[in-house]
């Protein structure tokens, strides 16, 4: 059995309500309350206008594949009884890009422009990991 | 925005060297920077008690004071600065900063590592802060560093413009056919395109023969004014037209198109400075670390038209012989990666515009064309040199 422990996360005061939301199954962006821009990851300020006045705003967790590899040689060895595993950059539909694994499905399946949406791999008590899986078809 | 059109041709390229290449292990990575140092200031005819600005470039923090002492240099200007990949040319840029506000003349620019016989290779993720944007957000994801984002930009390309793996294959094939005729290069022989498609996927859609060597290293370039160097005994290589452009680390999550990464407005304002066109390049040296890399940068550069590099690079265009001769050393792909290319390019084109170049020597050499990224596409810079000022 492959006990290696996946490269975890530590959150900083900045990017700890990410986190905790992540951990409660919610996907949440920072929203600028000045000038309304959403930014990925969480920062200290409003990169476009300065301002420190961010509000959290939760995702519908729906996006598509903008682009993605399929890892056919494990980045750690928690990965290595993983291969092949699919690495993306997902778009959100609220135009917010995030890097993430493409699960339950075949990575051979996979598509730039398939529609996904998020669910979250518990990875400790407190880390809870993002990742997409397809939509069903409609 | 401010011109440098002014400063072009102000400084030039007086001598290279590369240190031992391949695998070196009875020597350190500091240690093949001064031997390659030595033989680049021999090659320009200048020595030691010259030097007055070291550009150095290693994995240790402070390369240009471990290299000024090891030499026993005093130098006035100093430049550790690292982007990646392409550190080294930038140095050129800021000993042409240096050098015309006087800070330093002669410029001695560095590099060296011994990646290979430290096992070492920065393909399955490098240690980093968990805290950082990175370590929160990319690393979790098990990506492989570098080669899992340029094969996220292969899968782009070849969805968008029906690009194939044996497209990327032929620019790996061109490569190994310029390393058999240099002597210096690591991996020589046979290598079809076949080979390439059957070796192992890493990252698909790129394949182990799509990346580049890992061996060790290092290299060297003196760079002073234009008017000294038209006093020493080689012909000088001038610096005619240089651009940079920088905007992330490894999480480029808002580079809306990973396919127009910004090469676009480096290259334009390097030819703009040296007041040339694409069509007076006769060498082009492009940093290959991946074989989409290419693919990328030279429809990126303009040298075709976005999602026709396809076509551009088949049937050996880019090979001895070819129309559109690249990477004439072997490149990364063939010749030798020690951790950094950016200086093996600026090396190979002054010796092809110097003739120095033998069997694989490109005719009536003038123009010369260097492009290179740093990290994961998060930095460019694109040089232009010429034997004339």
């Amino acid at each position: 059995m492959n006990t290696a422990i996946r490269p975890l996360p530590v959150p900083t005061q900045v990017t700890q309500p990410f986190w905790d939301a992540a951990a409660q199954g919610k996907l949440i962006f920072q929203r600028c309350g000045a000038c309304q821009q959403l930014q990925s990851p969480p920062r200290l300020f409003c990169r476009h206008c300065m301002a420190e006045d961010l509000q959290w705003y939760t995702s519908t967790g729906l996006g598509s594949i903008y682009t993605f590899t399929v890892n056919h040689r494990a980045a750690n060895p928690h990965m290595a009884d993983k291969v092949p595993y699919v690495v993306a950059v997902v778009q959100l539909d609220e135009g917010v890009r995030m890097m993430a694994n493409i699960v339950n499905v075949p990575p051979q399946a996979v598509r730039i422009g398939d529609r996904v949406r998020v669910r979250f791999l518990a990875l400790s008590d407190t880390i809870s990991l993002p990742q997409f899986e397809p939509l069903a078809p409609t | 925005m401010t011109s440098s059109h002014h400063l072009s041709s102000s400084i030039a390229i007086a001598g290279v060297a590369e240190s031992d290449l391949g695998r070196v292990p009875d020597k350190t990575a500091l240690e093949l920077q001064a031997q390659a140092a030595q033989r680049a200031l021999v090659d320009a005819g200048l020595t030691l008690r010259d030097v007055d600005g070291v550009f150095a470039h290693t994995d240790d923090r402070f390369s240009s004071l471990q290299l000024s002492e090891y030499l026993g240099l005093k130098p006035r200007h100093v430049d550790s600065s690292n982007v990646g990949g392409m550190s080294n040319i930038m140095h050129v840029r800021h000993a042409m900063a240096a050098i015309n506000a006087g800070f330093c003349e002669v410029a001695l620019i560095t590099y060296g590592s011994t990646q290979l016989s430290d096992g070492s290779r920065n393909l399955t993720g490098l240690v980093e802060d968990p805290r950082s944007p990175r370590g929160q957000f990319i690393v979790p994801h098990g990506q492989l560093s570098p080669i899992g984002y340029y094969a996220m930009v292969a899968q782009l390309h070849m969805h968008r413009y029906g690009s194939t793996p044996a497209d990327l294959a032929e620019i790996a094939v061109a490569a190994r056919q310029w390393a058999n005729l240099n002597p210096k290069a690591y991996r020589r022989g046979d290598l079809t395109l076949d080979d390439v498609m059957a070796s192992p996927v890493v990252a698909a859609p790129l394949r182990g023969r799509d990346c580049c060597l890992v061996t060790d290293g290092g290299g060297a370039l003196i760079v002073t004014s234009a008017a000294r160097a038209r006093t020493l005994p080689k012909e000088p290589v001038y610096v005619k037209g240089i651009a940079e452009s920088f905007s992330h680390h490894y999480t480029p999550l808002d580079i809306d198109d990973w396919l127009d990464t910004h090469v676009a407005e480096t290259a334009n304002e390097a030819f703009a400075m040296a007041g040339v066109t694409r069509g007076d390049i006769d060498v082009v040296q492009i940093y290959d670390h991946f074989t989409i890399g290419v693919l990328q940068s030279l429809e990126e550069l303009g040298f075709c038209a976005r999602g026709e590099g396809k076509d551009f690079v088949k049937g050996g265009r880019l090979a001895p012989g070819g129309a559109f001769p690249i990477n004439t050393s072997g490149g990364g792909l063939s010749y030798g990666h020690p951790g950094m290319f950016g200086i093996f390019l600026v090396i190979e084109a002054v010796r092809q515009l110097r003739g120095e170049c033998g069997e694989r020597q490109i005719a009536n050499a003038q123009h010369a064309l260097c492009h290179a990224p740093g990290l994961v596409f998060s930095a460019n810079t694109t040089m232009i040199l010429g034997t004339a000022a």
